[in-house]
């Protein structure tokens, strides 16, 4: 039941405040997302200097970053993941307790990047994992990261809480196990998970 | 420091049989190296490390270099006695005759050392050793007992390049897992085809794009062509549920 704006702000006016359980559910969930405390290369880095004084992710509630992925709600793919790395970054995401959420950190996390064509480089980790947010940046500014964080906490504003796209832990349906690949003797297998990525058709 | 010739010349005083052949660098560096027999290829390592005038104590670098096999096609002249009629009277005449021949030369695997000393404040000498062939005798003698550094830069190079150091203490793939098969940075090797989504794709990318693609739809064809047509429409808008939102930076 959503509250007609112009009379909640008629009524904060007045010194009422009117909310309803779903906003104020969603403004505790957004406002104390607690990162999961793993970089995988240079824009890592760029992810310390955000949590560090001069940027201070702390101002929008993100600043506990977690060594457990029990403990963490918010996984910053920071780097360039490796398919050797690749098995470890996706059983991290399946550690992680609901509702979680993946921010794909810089060029290489979104796609593999300037090392794409590499033999030893996933071409992005939304081949395994769903990703909720990608900023592009080789590394991206901690402006960037900062944005990204703020797109999430929107994104997690505008879940309803019950029905459809209603956040994973409140939908008994949604998939909580995601396949682990494994090391094959050419590349990884499977390649991508069909059930989270499939490749979008480019026309040529 | 003395010259390549020079050290070549202390090398084969010191160790009897050690089969060192100077190899020019045409280009302005000018930067020759010393191509070592496998079989002596310790001790040699040994006395560089020992000498007291060349004291190479630091092992910079360890790199593998792949070298295909070659077909060379040369010309030959040659001359032969040939019996011919001349004016009705078989002669022996001598001809030449220009011939196109075939060469085969097996490829081979080759490791490259880059000593320093750092006692003596010179260098580099750069040290090569050749295996057999690229297949079976890949085999060449570790050089970690000399120098430690050269650990885990021979893991790297049997890791990429399929070279096998006998006397590694601990010979195990550096950087890829430990089931995979191949070595990637042999010329011959082959990436597994996941070029399935290249949106900015030019020249070689391009190409293995178009490969994927056309080998996709020929498997999408026989499928469609196999199975009833009702069967396949349910696959064909089928997305990951969750999308990736986009945030400017």
């Amino acid at each position: 039941m959503a509250v007609d704006e112009g009379l909640k702000a008629e009524l904060g006016r007045q010194g009422i405040f009117v909310t309803t359980l779903e906003e104020l559910y969603n403004w505790g969930r957004r406002s104390s997302l607690w990162p999961m405390q793993f970089g995988l290369a240079c824009c890592a880095i760029e992810m310390i200097a955000t949590t560090m004084a001069r940027y201070d992710l702390a101002r929008f509630g993100g600043e506990v970053f977690r060594p457990s992925p029990r403990q963490a709600d918010l996984m910053i793919v920071s780097g360039t993941v490796t398919k050797k790395m690749a098995p470890a970054v996706v059983r991290l995401y399946n550690q992680m307790a609901e509702p979680r959420y993946v921010i794909a950190m810089g060029a290489c996390a979104i796609s593999g990047g300037p090392f794409k064509q590499g033999y030893n480089v996933l071409k992005g980790i939304d081949r395994y994992i769903p990703v909720d947010v990608c900023i592009p940046g080789c590394p991206p500014r901690p402006e960037a990261l900062i944005h990204a964080f703020m797109t999430l906490q929107k994104k997690i504003d505008g879940q309803p809480l019950t029905g459809e796209g209603r956040p994973s832990h409140l939908d008994a349906g949604a998939r909580g196990e995601f396949p682990v690949p494994v090391y094959g003797e050419h590349d990884l297998e499977p390649a991508s998970d069909p059930g989270v990525w499939n490749a979008p058709r480019v026309k040529r | 420091m003395k010259t390549m010739e020079e050290i070549k010349a202390a090398i084969e005083a010191a160790v009897a049989g050690a089969g060192v052949e100077v190899v020019p660098n045409p280009s302005p560096s000018g930067q020759h190296s010393l191509r070592i027999e496998p079989g002596r290829a310790v001790e040699v390592a040994r006395f560089l490390r020992d000498d007291d005038e060349l004291a190479l104590d630091f092992l910079s670098n360890v790199t593998g270099v792949d070298w295909l096999d070659r077909e060379i096609e040369e010309t030959v002249t040659e001359t032969r006695t040939v019996t011919k009629m001349v004016d009705g009277v078989e002669q022996a005449v001598e001809e030449t005759v220009e011939e196109a021949v075939k060469r085969f030369e097996p490829g081979f695997l080759e490791a490259v050392y880059h000593l320093y000393s750092v006692a003596k404040k010179h260098g580099p000498v750069v040290l090569r050793m050749r295996t057999v062939n690229r297949t079976d005798q890949v085999e060449l003698p570790s050089l970690t007992p000399i120098w430690r550094s050269a650990e885990f830069q021979e893991r790297e190079v049997f890791d990429l390049y399929g070279i096998v150091f006998t006397g590694h203490p601990d010979l195990r793939r550096l950087l890829m897992w430990p089931g995979f098969k191949d070595h990637p940075m042999r010329r011959d090797y082959v990436e597994p085809d996941d070029f399935e989504y290249e949106p900015t794709a030019h020249d070689q990318v391009l190409e293995r794009a178009l490969a994927h693609q056309a080998a996709e739809q020929a498997v999408a064809e026989q499928a469609v062509s196999s199975a009833s047509p009702s069967s396949s429409a349910g696959a064909a808008g089928q997305q990951g549920s969750r999308q990736g939102t986009e945030a400017g930076a």
